[in-house]
């Protein structure tokens, strides 16, 4: 009872090969343009990938490998999909539009509308059962929509985005509910919301330029990020270069000091790792300041932002927060040439 | 309403567009005003004229059928399907909006006529099309079907494809998708499409005579009859031509009545979301 799938869509550089385990979540996060509608897409039937081959539950959902080839249409997937916009149908009620799944399949009116009165009833939108989905708000419609993707009876839940549209007072509600539906339920939830990734997933995937750049348990991930849109997510700096003892080489020929999270892993030479430190871990000198093992680079101020209660000093890909204070005394402007200091023990160093 | 919002149109296009209201209303106008009003319900109620009204409305209705059962379908491999020389065979099938219609009667004379392409066949199976009602039906649909596409194929570009792609995913075969999503949705564009059809199909003068020719009570719809007419009886060409254009009237106000409340209410969110290719690439 898994979803094995494997598919190349030539033009657009996609090349994925994913797994989901029964009752699982993934969480499916990236830049636009990595390839993650292209995924949900190509599962749901909606997409014909040039190769690859796909298997949900023992039914094979396509195969374009083998000598026969086979494509199963989108409404014999048992892939429900939920987007960003609800897309509820206009012209039907509420409750008629969540019995359209099983209508479709042959349910009985009767029957079809009681169960999709429970399911509304499940997602706190029973009393919305007679609107038509232009009287519903941003929340309310895709509430009723998250209760027709569960009355299709999906073995695989496919959620696109379905908290981007809405305004930030309903969002929080329907995460709560996104985590009660989602709990033991075989989906794939695409996000651009670390929050998502951590309350509703169980695992995450990190897709960049159409390949997977790195996948794993979501806890793991924000905290040993191994590709620099994670270390985006997690808020880390993100240092990519060759393993040198307990640093890192980068390809400029800068060695940032750190500790190693796993001793030996050095051992193999030229391997490749990353040094990973937290903005607040870095300070801002004017003067280059050495002392005890500490990391110094000359770097030039792009931007500077507020940051909670402290100020963000961005110098290309580095971040470094300091108090406002800080920055006045130091009189910081963008395009001004300083040093980032950071202590080697707040480096972490490990193979990527 | 905003009847005080700045509209910056300057003051000579004003002009122009009250004459261009004139080019259209005083003809209409110049035809009432000849009306012989004492006469006019003898006038429109003789034996002819109701036979050539009737068979008008008969044919009118018969043609709108067909172009509901060809151009819907024609109208979504249109707009939904992508294939090769698409856009020649679009240019083909609206040819008849721009063809003049006597053009493309003598063009059904030389396929459905006994000396056309289809007639010897046709002949065979004991058909004869040309000069009867089949073919004043024939004609209208050739020159309304264009009508029912365009305005079709328009609403569904409008609509997109990403409900038909959810109902796909929630388990409907498309013929499912096609009765309760797709029509549902375009049933506002199917239904002026339908309208226009029709009006067309009733005003259907040059195709009808060059390819059914004008047999009372069998090819001589009500534009044919009052052509006659204006001949041997100008009052009475007057009266049926006020009929056709109170008809006329009537089909353009349900055309283009302001949509339904009901209508504009869910039309705002069907079209709100970004076009299809967002998501459902």
């Amino acid at each position: 009872m898994t979803l094995s799938f494997q598919a190349v869509v030539a033009g657009r550089g996609f090349d994925v090969a994913l797994t989901v385990r029964p009752g699982e979540t993934v969480a499916v996060m990236g830049p636009n343009g990595a390839g993650k509608s292209t995924l949900l897409s190509s599962i749901a039937g909606l997409l014909r990938p040039d190769s690859g081959r796909a298997e949900l539950n023992g039914n094979t959902l396509f195969d374009l490998d083998g000598e026969k080839r086979t494509w199963a249409p989108p409404h014999h997937r048992g892939t429900a999909l939920l987007a960003q916009e609800p897309l509820l149908f206009p012209h039907l009620s509420a409750v008629d539009n969540v019995s359209f799944g099983p209508r479709s399949a042959g349910v009985p009116k009767r029957d079809a509308k009681d169960h999709a009165l429970r399911l509304l009833a499940d997602v706190e939108a029973e009393h919305l059962a007679g609107q038509r989905p232009a009287q519903l708000s941003g929340g309310q419609a895709q509430r009723v929509a998250v209760a027709r993707a569960l009355a299709a009876d999906p073995a695989l839940l496919l959620l696109d985005e379905p908290l981007a549209a809405l305004d930030i007072h309903s969002a929080p509600l329907l995460r709560r509910l996104f985590k009660r539906v989602l709990a033991g339920r075989q989906a794939i939830i695409v996000t651009h919301d670390v929050l998502d990734a951590l309350m509703l997933a169980d695992r995450v995937v990190i897709l960049e330029n159409g390949r997977i750049a790195e996948e794993g348990p979501t806890r793991a991930v924000l905290e040993r990020p191994k590709s620099s849109f994670a270390a985006g997510l997690a808020g880390l700096n993100f240092i990519p270069g060759s393993l040198d003892g307990a640093g890192v080489l980068t390809s400029q020929g800068l060695r940032i000091a750190g500790h190693e999270e796993e001793a030996g892993q050095s051992a193999t030479p030229a391997c490749q790792g990353v040094a990973v430190f937290p903005p607040s871990a870095v300070s801002v000198f004017l003067d280059d300041a050495h002392g005890s093992p500490r990391n110094s680079f000359t770097v030039t101020i792009t931007d500077l932002e507020p940051h909670g209660d402290q100020v963000r000093v961005r110098a290309g890909s580095l971040a470094a927060d300091i108090t406002p204070a800080a920055s006045a005394d130091l009189g910081l402007v963008p395009g001004m040439s300083v040093h980032f200091v950071v202590k080697a023990a707040a480096v972490s160093v490990y193979a990527t | 309403m905003d009847t005080q919002a700045y509209s910056g149109i300057p003051g000579w296009v004003r002009a122009l567009a009250v004459l261009a209201v004139v080019v259209v209303v005083l003809p209409l106008l110049a035809m009432v005003l000849r009306v012989d009003w004492a006469q006019f319900i003898p006038l429109v109620t003789s034996e002819s004229s109701l036979t050539a009204l009737g068979l008008s409305l008969r044919t009118s209705a018969a043609s709108t059928l067909l172009c509901i059962l060809l151009g819907v379908p024609l109208a979504l491999v249109l707009a939904r399907d992508t294939f090769r020389l698409q856009g020649l065979l679009r240019s083909l099938v609206l040819l008849p909006l721009v063809l003049p219609p006597v053009v493309g009667g003598i063009a059904l004379l030389y396929t459905f006529g006994r000396q056309g392409l289809l007639g010897q066949t046709l002949d065979m199976l004991g058909l004869q099309i040309a000069f009867s009602t089949m073919a004043v039906v024939l004609a209208q649909t050739f020159v309304a079907l264009p009508f029912l596409v365009v305005s079709l194929e328009g609403a569904l570009r409008t609509s997109g494809s990403r409900y038909e792609a959810v109902a796909a995913t929630l388990g409907a075969r498309p013929g499912t998708v096609f009765r309760r999503v797709t029509l549902p949705l375009v049933l506002p564009g199917l239904a002026s499409g339908a309208v226009l059809s029709f009006a067309r199909s009733l005003g259907e003068f040059g195709a009808t005579l060059t390819f059914a020719g004008s047999l009372q009570g069998v090819t001589r719809t009500l534009p044919l009859e009052i052509y006659l007419q204006r001949e041997t009886d100008p009052d009475a060409a007057v009266a049926l031509s006020l009929v056709l254009v109170a008809v006329a009237v009537a089909v353009v106000a349900l055309a283009y009545r302001r949509p339904a409340a009901v209508r504009s209410g869910s039309g705002k969110r069907t079209t709100a979301p970004a076009p299809a290719p967002g998501n459902v690439q």
